[in-house]
């Protein structure tokens, strides 16, 4: 007779290992879905071509529009976030090393601010917008998706940064090192793979939220030329074209989320293969 | 063989003598360190001699390291830690607030109790402290990065391979890494703190080997809570028992005739 024990490791493992295996199994059924829909109304034409009239009740054009405003928006949201980010993760973790609870508040007022819904953001970023004169464009919406995803961003390279061990401080400091070069010469360094795949996290939440550019960046059917005119999304033509009545309209929504799964995809294999390369010098 | 042993004893005494009138490289004076409520450092007052090797003795919790790492001021990186009193390395203060600290530590190397090598590779450890010192001719550093990592045994085992990782060295290595490192900027002073405790019995003898070479150029300051290791190397020992100094002075007095109850036990134990 198996002993209480064995029974217990026997429920564990099977209840481990079943939730873990179903809900891998139900993202692949997810995505299996948006592809057996979506393949079919994707077109070259649908990639490298604006919607043209009567785009919206089923007729020629592409949503090359959303994906090069998408695009636009992630990587300058994402890279203005990556600026504040960094030295901000530096600093909560090499200049207020010694202030435990400053830290703490810091951490803390950066998840709440993780935790405000995106819709909030948009609503915020629309209220300085009209204050300060700037219509709805590319330009309202990075800054909006910036604050977005500045809180993701630092507290994810926080983690990294503090998880490196004090005695790296201290080795740095006894060198006679700087903060300044400990911050950017060794704890850089030493936290870059982390540094990257927040990075990339952001860009992937950037480029996926749909609330925050509602009013920030609007929506055009014209591929944006410059930071004052509005751009145009993915996750919003998706939105767009779901509503409509219209089966083949209903079709390219789910074609619009294969182009965006595929760069969210490639983004995540870029962010492993960049880690990967980074770390080889990394102090484990 | 007796008289031998007596001239031995009292050439080290005149020695001793010869040090005392020679000023002190760090002395501390009144020292004391609170963390939180809790009284680490007890009025320490100490004078470390030049080109010595200066061991603090002590059970683990004694305040060793505190003292160790209160010499180069890394004690600011913790939180809820005060300190009173005056450290001062050659007549200038370490503990007033707006020194250039980053020059002060400088002249105090580090070894810790388990190597941290920076996230760069093997050449480029040595090379770090010089490149932020300014350093930029190659060959002036590749000729440094040369000398001390032959200065602590480790060029022939890493020549071939210098711009490996630094983490891909075995644990013993990483430490001789370290002290390499270290000697490249030049300290004066090697702060070292149980720098074994992590090592193999042979990486060990290593460590203490080079300590026995280095005191020649450089005045060292080890912490180590082993009796052994202590006899082995010390000039000049302080042993400390919850915070304070209970006795210090020429180990060999120290050792063989201990003034204190608290010191006979710790001998006997260890």
């Amino acid at each position: 007779m198996a002993s209480k024990k064995q029974i217990e490791e026997v429920f564990f493992k099977w209840l481990s290992a079943s939730f873990t295996y179903g809900l891998v199994a139900l993202l692949l059924f997810i995505i299996y879905e948006i592809f057996l829909k979506g393949i079919p109304a994707l077109s070259w034409q649908m990639l490298t071509d604006v919607p043209q009239g009567g785009f919206y009740f089923g007729k020629e054009g592409g949503i090359l529009n959303a994906i090069v405003g998408s695009f636009y928006l992630a990587v300058g949201a994402s890279s203005l976030a990556f600026c504040i980010s960094l030295p901000m993760a530096l600093f909560l973790n090499i200049v207020l090393v010694k202030y435990k609870s400053v830290q703490n508040t810091f951490r803390f007022i950066l998840d709440l601010l993780w935790g405000i819904p995106p819709i909030v953001y948009g609503a915020f970023g629309f209220a300085i917008m009209i204050s300060i004169g700037l219509q709805t464009s590319l330009l309202a919406g990075i800054i909006t998706v910036t604050f977005l995803i500045s809180p993701i961003m630092i507290r994810s390279m926080d983690e990294v940064i503090r998880n490196i061990p004090p005695g790296l401080l201290e080795a740095g400091y006894s060198l006679g090192a700087t903060r300044f070069e400990v911050s950017f010469k060794i704890f850089f360094k030493q936290a870059l793979p982390g540094i990257v795949t927040a990075f990339l996290l952001g860009f992937g939440k950037g480029i996926g939220d749909t609330a925050s550019v509602l009013f920030t960046a609007g929506f055009t059917d014209y591929v944006p030329e410059s930071l004052m005119e509005p751009a145009a999304t993915l996750p919003l033509a998706i939105f767009f074209q779901l509503s409509s009545p219209i089966p083949e309209v209903k079709a390219r929504a789910y074609a619009a989320a294969v182009v965006l799964i595929v760069i969210i995809l490639f983004v995540s294999i870029l962010s492993r293969v960049i880690a990967h390369r980074f770390s080889k010098n990394i102090i484990k | 063989m007796t008289n031998t042993k007596n001239t031995l004893v009292s050439s080290e005494l005149i020695n001793d003598l010869i040090q005392e009138e020679k000023p002190p490289v760090i002395e501390v004076k009144g020292l004391n360190v609170y963390h939180a409520k809790n009284h680490i450092l007890k009025n320490i007052h100490l004078k470390i001699p030049e080109k010595q090797i200066t061991v603090f003795l002590g059970p683990s919790g004694c305040g060793k390291t505190t003292l160790l790492k209160s010499l180069n001021r890394l004690t600011d990186l913790h939180s809820k830690m005060q300190i009173e009193g005056s450290i001062s390395l050659r007549g200038q203060e370490i503990l007033t607030k707006g020194n250039d600290i980053a020059s002060l530590r400088r002249k105090m190397g580090l070894l810790s109790q388990r190597p941290f090598p920076l996230p760069m590779s093997i050449a480029e450890n040595v090379a770090f402290g010089l490149r932020i010192q300014g350093v930029k001719n190659k060959t002036e550093i590749a000729h440094k990065v040369e000398f001390h990592l032959k200065q602590v045994a480790l060029w022939g085992e890493v020549k071939d391979r210098l711009r490996t990782p630094a983490s891909s060295l075995s644990i013993g290595q990483q430490q001789r890494l370290c002290l390499a490192r270290g000697l490249a900027v030049n300290p004066e002073v090697i702060l070292a703190d149980e720098p074994t405790s992590a090592l193999d019995p042979i990486s060990s003898r290593k460590i203490e080997e080079q300590f026995l070479e280095l005191k020649k150029d450089y005045t060292i300051i080890l912490v180590t809570h082993i009796f052994r290791q202590a006899k082995r190397l010390a000039d000049n020992a302080v042993f400390m028992y919850f915070g304070e100094v209970i006795e210090q002075g020429n180990p060999v007095a120290l050792f063989q005739n201990p003034q204190t109850d608290i010191l006979k036990d710790y001998l006997n134990v260890g």
